[in-house]
């Protein structure tokens, strides 16, 4: 089955802050399936991109589409809101940060959503929450509160919190970047399942290993432009663009 | 001395009743108040912000005053105790309307763009992610607003409201003795404000619990 359009479509996407132009001009497509790798420098708009995609911070200029859905339309405020509340339901988020719900136990994290907004049953969102803390190694951990777990631990959680919506997208925004070293591999080897599982994913990091390793496609952005993209064999062994030859170079050297 | 302890009493009982109903009024005036300062139309946020800068930015005495004497130039006829109430309930609810909200806007940004990513209305996310959390945080500072409350009670004296501040002067006339009467009435306002602090740390303990 090949679909005719492509699963999420960014088109012509451009983005300021005031007079600050964050995105310039920036298209991709994402197949079903599919994991793209975003990359680049610190500030070179990685994040203002993944966040335009649920329109979180939406674009100053061109469209963002999941299927035949236009995310980024102009409504009146309530039909916007209902509209921008169903797309979310369909698209996970991953911050570096966790956010975790702190006042919940790590249950109500996972359920809080799927009960208040697709009506769960409690009992249905406890097997729900079950199966996804499963998923991602954290059920022993499920009467407790995100205060008492690590960071690897955390972000763990607010994967199976993201994953408890059923997203058709998961888009992760330097999901390791926070964590001490020796945790950032429990969380990449649930992301490694869930590409398995071939979840379409937008993930955006400074490992570069990982991208290489799980991603289809890598895009190296920088100054708000996409500078080069490619399979990743070929931006990390072979980069045709001098300035991604140089941020590799930079970035191998500083990870020493 | 004897003579006049039961009227320190009651009117010991004139401040805590009075001291409830403005914090009850104030609590009203601050949630509304809240909801003004962080609505997305930008008239009300006009008004809220209006409502905190008039009534931080006199002196509640001339508040009451306005009230009190002023009102029935206007139409409002209100009793001393009335006026007491109202004048300081909505004096209070100005400085509890900064406290709210300064808790509200205080919590993670984080945490509402969590749950707005997972599909939650901007309602949903503040009903069950921000103010259970923003709740914690207020629970310190509206104790700070309470005590100060109770202490500007004291005010309603000058519109003869006749609470602790009030009997003590009147004592003085017949007893010769203001030293003791304004240490009675101090003595008693320390009561009460004891007795508040402890209910504010053990709100602020349930609160906190894990
Ligand atoms: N809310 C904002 N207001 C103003 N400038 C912003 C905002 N968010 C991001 N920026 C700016 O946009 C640029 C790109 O930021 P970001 O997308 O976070 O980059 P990256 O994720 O690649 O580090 C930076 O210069 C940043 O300072
Ligand atoms: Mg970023």
């Amino acid at each position: 089955m090949s679909d005719q359009k492509p699963f999420i479509d960014i088109r012509h996407a451009q983005k300021s802050f005031g007079t600050l132009e964050v995105l310039k001009d920036i298209s991709l497509q994402v197949d079903r399936g599919q994991i793209v790798a975003i990359i680049g420098p610190s500030g070179s708009g990685k994040s203002t991109l993944l966040r335009a995609i649920n329109d979180l911070d939406p674009l100053t200029g061109g469209e963002v589409w999941l299927e035949d859905k236009q995310i980024n339309k102009t409504l009146p405020h309530r039909q916007y809101e209902k509209h921008i509340n169903e797309v979310r339901q369909e698209i996970g988020m991953v911050f570096q940060h966790f956010n975790l719900f702190p006042h919940l136990k790590v249950r109500e994290n996972v359920t809080l959503a799927p009960k208040m907004l697709k009506g769960l049953s409690d009992d249905d969102a406890n097997a729900l929450a079950e199966e996804q803390l499963t998923k991602v190694g954290m059920i022993e951990r499920i009467d407790y509160y995100p205060s008492q777990l690590s960071g690897g631990q955390k972000q763990r959680v607010a994967i199976a919190r993201a994953l408890a919506m059923k997203p058709k997208v998961m888009l992760f925004d330097e999901a390791t970047s926070a964590l001490d070293p020796e945790l950032v591999e429990e969380v990449n080897l649930v992301m490694k399942k869930l590409a398995e599982e071939h979840m379409t994913m937008i993930i955006v990091t400074h490992e570069m290993s990982f991208a290489e390793s799980v991603c289809d496609r890598v895009l190296f952005m920088d100054q708000g432009v996409v500078v080069e993209e490619g399979p990743p064999e070929v931006i990390f062994r072979n980069p045709k663009s001098e300035r991604t030859q140089h941020f590799l170079r930079n970035h191998l050297a500083a990870a020493g | 001395m004897q003579r006049v302890f039961p009227f320190f009493l009651e009117a010991a009982w004139v401040t805590i009743l009075l001291s409830l109903l403005t914090a009850i009024l104030g609590l009203v005036c601050a949630i509304l108040g809240t909801f003004a300062r962080l609505s997305r139309f930008w008239a009300l946020r006009m008004l809220g912000a209006t409502y905190v800068s008039i009534f931080r930015g006199t002196p509640a005495l001339i508040q009451l005053f306005i009230l009190y004497f002023g009102g029935p130039q206007i139409g409002i006829q209100l009793d001393a105790f009335e006026a007491g109430v109202i004048g300081l309930g909505v004096n209070v609810g100005a400085y509890m309307t900064e406290t709210m909200r300064g808790a509200i806007i205080s919590v993670d940004k984080g945490q509402a763009e969590a749950a707005r990513t997972l599909g939650m209305s901007r309602w949903q996310a503040m009903r069950s992610v921000i103010l259970p959390q923003a709740m914690r945080l207020m629970i310190r500072p509206l104790g700070v607003n309470l005590n100060t409350l109770v202490k500007s009670t004291a005010l309603v004296a000058a519109i003869s409201v006749v609470e602790l501040t009030y009997t003590a002067q009147r004592y003085i006339g017949s007893t010769y003795k203001p030293f003791e009467m304004f240490l009675i009435a101090g003595v008693l306002y320390m009561i009460i404000i004891y007795i508040v602090g402890l209910g504010v740390a053990w709100a602020d303990r349930k609160a906190q619990l894990h």
